[in-house]
């Protein structure tokens, strides 16, 4: 019986173990920006014409009954703070640029699910007027996030821009100088509260939520109320720094809605009478056209999206930055090529499946531009931003995203070219293969556009994120999906469309 | 080695391999004495090789059923070795490694293959009450398995296992009367957590780590049937469920932490070659009745298996709630 009882006792042993994960994110320290940028009202903006273009009027005086209640409300939210809600002021102060690009990170990797099939072999396409039944709105695939992530952080940028105008302008001070019986739960700052930078990164996170993830509106809408009580909770905002700070994002942001309405991502779709069209092109040129290789064959993924409207140049410079044509599929080249395909594929080391699955980000995922903004957060974490410098930094980084999108998608079905799998069957993958045409390379493009445009805001890290674009970009032959071609000419055309990016930095205003 | 075979009483103490988790191709690993309640005498030893092979067309995601035409049929081919050895009378020990090969019928995933994860138990006869129409025996089992490979777990359903390390604790029971008997058994399984070769993952939230919690899990088994001489036939349903986990959201992929439960309802054979002293042959298969989160797969497995004692005396063989 005795031994009996140890046996048991060995596992029991391990049962105590700690199974809790450390996460990153949730280790993200409270913001303490090395500078206030207290000037970035006069940054140039992305699309307000001017920083007061929306109107916030002047503050009430920060004095008698009506401001004494908002400071009594800070009070009032302090006394009966618990474990939870100091959890939340330290969480949202960790940035609310960063935080809610995490919940924009989140939503894309819930909703990158491609549609399955209807019975009769076609495919249902997700409708935005109807978007919690089934396909859910929107699929977030690599151009959409892309997209979203742009008009997320450009959005932020032009918002912040204007509130640190309004800021200087009316140079209300925080609560807590105002009346030193508050107490600040945060790190201290002498940038003025009024309007609020939170409350116009949460209004603007609304407006284009409501656009982008319009089945969240009250899970949004939850963590938007949050965000604000831990802002007043802080005692870092009265409630009308709150109000006016809101009210200017959502307006801010209605600009870039109307901008996305626009944008012709809503008919980026395309048709399979479009899709035969690209097709019928290609054989005319003596190529091997595009196929699908899923089962029921799925129309190419936004077959339009290289027309979509860019952010940091014009359709001109699009066409001047087009990658030139693959090897042709019948030439030597391509047949070299295919053949290094195959060879990766048919016993690929642990080391590369290693590097195909760090870098795949397929289904499921916030997608490669998902990782370049978690890669990017890690790094501005460290450098102590301020919150308008975390927007200008992000809408850089994610407008060149998406600018690379519509370059690679639109070299995609401009050159229609299969993918290995198709040209040989033998051709197994190690990391889903996407579906759409093979050239140019979405990662390698992303990767591109994303190195070079940290490389410039991190200086000191430049060397590293090349490197990690270029092993981003080979992942895609290790997972055997893309030749060698399509890799290089991705990472080629990334950088270019970074480049433009980097020449808007280089005349913001904003310096380094 | 002395490979001086001992005669073995057709009643013996029986050396009944079995495989538990089968079902997705995720868990392959073979189990094989540990689910019985059949000991082995001091000193006796005995190894052998076992092949199972596990298919399915439809699998539970969440718990909607469904076929994906980009997979076709799942298979999953194993290769197990194992060996056991009698400590003592009261007290067995097993180990087990498999090699595990995936592959499927349609779309273009690579299938994986290689060594899975070792597995190790200790298995204790606590009590051995003789009554006058049967015998019941009470077992106490503690074992742990691990990955001797660095095969991905990322790759589900082509990954040849979840990558924890397992410790388990099993409580079972037996009673035989005459021919017949029944085993009824519940196990424990401290699950490690695992890591993936990427810094996020989503399940029901994203995480920012390469670790992921995984769940713990359950097992309850009943076996019955016939055991006499040098046969067994026996019926087994067991339930596999995970403490946790979440679903398959609809179109997903599978995931090394998802919830995943199966109930399945098989057969083992178990048959002694009276002509070569010392040689077993089993089979036997199962079938996923109910899951989630799993393939609904078909089982079938065949083995071979080989006798030694080196303790050079001739086996009783009265050890077992097997014999009368």
């Amino acid at each position: 019986m005795k031994n009996l009882l140890l046996i048991f006792l060995i596992p029991a042993l391990f049962a105590g173990c700690n199974k809790e994960v450390d996460d990153v994110s949730l280790a993200y320290p409270v913001l303490q920006p090395t500078k206030t940028d207290a000037n970035a009202g006069t940054w140039k903006t992305m699309l307000l014409t001017t920083p007061d273009q929306i109107a916030v009027s002047a503050p009430a005086a920060a004095t008698g009954p009506d401001y004494t209640a908002q400071i009594n409300e800070i009070k009032s939210l302090q006394a009966k703070l618990n474990d939870d809600g100091r959890n939340q002021v330290n969480y949202w102060g960790a940035g609310a640029v960063l935080r809610w690009n995490e919940i924009t990170r989140e939503l894309i990797a819930k909703y990158n699910l491609p549609p399955v099939n209807n019975p009769d072999g076609t495919y249902p396409a997700p409708d935005a007027n109807n978007p919690l039944s089934y396909p859910y709105f929107p699929f977030a695939n690599p151009p959409y996030a892309a997209r979203a992530y742009a008009y997320v952080s450009a959005a932020c940028y032009d918002a912040l821009v204007a509130c640190y105008h309004y800021k200087k302008l009316y140079n209300r001070s925080a609560p807590y100088v105002v009346n030193t019986t508050v107490n600040p739960l945060l790190p201290k700052t002498d940038l003025p509260s009024y309007p609020s930078e939170d409350a116009t990164v949460a209004g603007v996170m609304w407006e284009m939520m409501k656009l982008l993830f319009p089945g969240e509106q009250a899970a949004i809408q939850a963590k938007i109320n949050e965000h604000l009580q831990a802002r007043i909770a802080a005692g870092m905002n009265v409630r009308s720094d709150i109000d006016a700070g809101y009210a200017l994002g959502r307006a801010v942001a209605n600009l870039f809605v109307a901008r996305a309405r626009t944008d012709r991502a809503g008919t980026a779709g395309g048709s399979m009478v479009i899709q035969k069209q690209f097709e019928d092109a290609a054989i005319a040129r003596g190529e091997m056209p595009w196929i699908s290789q899923e089962n029921p064959k799925r129309p190419g993924m936004l077959m339009l999206f290289g027309r979509v409207k860019t952010w940091n140049f014009d359709s001109a410079q699009l066409l001047s930055i087009r990658p030139p044509a693959p090897p042709a599929t019948g030439s030597e080249q391509f047949k070299k090529e295919l053949e290094e395909v195959y060879n990766y594929a048919k016993n690929p080391t642990r080391d590369q499946i290693r590097i195909a699955q760090y870098w795949a980000d397929g289904v499921g995922t916030y997608t490669p531009p998902g990782h370049w903004n978690a890669i990017a957060s890690d790094e501005f974490v460290k450098l102590g931003l301020s919150e308008v410098r975390w927007a200008r930094n992000l809408a850089l980084l994610n407008t060149a995203m998406e600018d690379a999108a519509v370059s690679c998608w639109d070299a995609k079905y401009l050159y229609f070219n299969p993918r290995p799998y198709q040209m040989d069957t033998r051709i197994k993958t190690v990391v889903g293969l996407p579906n759409f045409p093979s050239y140019t390379s979405g990662h390698s493009t992303f990767s591109g556009s994303a190195s070079t445009v940290l490389g410039y805001l991190v200086k000191n890290k430049a060397a590293s994120f090349e490197a990690m674009a270029l092993e981003a970009s080979i992942s895609r032959l290790y997972g055997a999906i893309h030749y060698r071609s399509d890799c290089e000419a991705g990472i080629a055309c990334g950088q270019r469309v970074g480049g433009f990016a980097v020449t808007r930095a280089q005349n913001d205003g904003a310096g380094d | 080695m002395n490979h001086t075979l001992k005669i073995i009483l057709k009643k013996s103490a029986l050396r009944w391999f079995f495989i538990v988790m089968g079902t997705l191709g995720y868990n392959a690993g073979i189990t094989q004495s540990d689910q019985d309640a059949l000991m082995m005498k001091k000193n006796e030893f005995c190894t052998g090789l076992m092949y199972q092979q596990s298919t399915w067309d439809q699998y539970w995601e969440g718990t909607l059923k469904r076929e994906n035409l980009n997979i076709g049929t799942m298979k999953t081919q194993m290769v197990g070795y194992m060996a056991m050895y009698g400590i003592t009378n009261k007290l067995n020990a097993f180990v087990s490694l498999p090699w595990v090969k995936t592959s499927s019928t349609a779309g273009q995933w690579k299938g994986q293959q290689g060594i899975q994860d070792v597995s190790a138990w200790l298995k204790y006869w606590a009590i051995d009450k003789k009554g006058a129409k049967g015998r019941f025996g009470l077992f106490g089992l503690a074992g742990v398995s691990l990955p001797v490979s660095d095969y991905t777990i990322d790759m589900l359903p082509y990954s040849i296992g979840l990558g924890t390390t397992n410790f388990n604790a099993r409580i079972m029971a037996d009673y035989q009367r005459g021919k017949w008997f029944a085993t009824g058994s519940m196990t424990y399984v401290l699950r490690s957590n695992v890591e993936l070769d990427r810094t996020a993952y989503y399940t029901t939230g994203i995480h920012y780590t390469n670790e992921i919690k995984m769940p713990d899990a359950t097992q309850w088994m009943v076996r019955a049937g016939y055991r006499y001489k040098n046969w067994i036939a026996e019926v087994v349903a067991d339930n596999w469920t995970t403490q946790g986990g979440h679903d398959i959201t609809r179109n997903n992929m599978p995931f090394v932490s998802n919830r995943m439960e199966a109930t399945r309802l098989g057969a083992n054979f178990k048959w002694e070659d009276g002509m070569v002293k010392g040689l077993s042959l089993l089979a036997g298969g199962n079938y996923a009745l109910e899951g989630r989160n799993m393939g609904q797969a078909t089982t079938v497995y065949g083995g071979i298996v080989y006798l030694f004692n080196f303790s050079k005396k001739s086996s009783s063989n009265t050890n077992s709630p097997a014999s009368k």
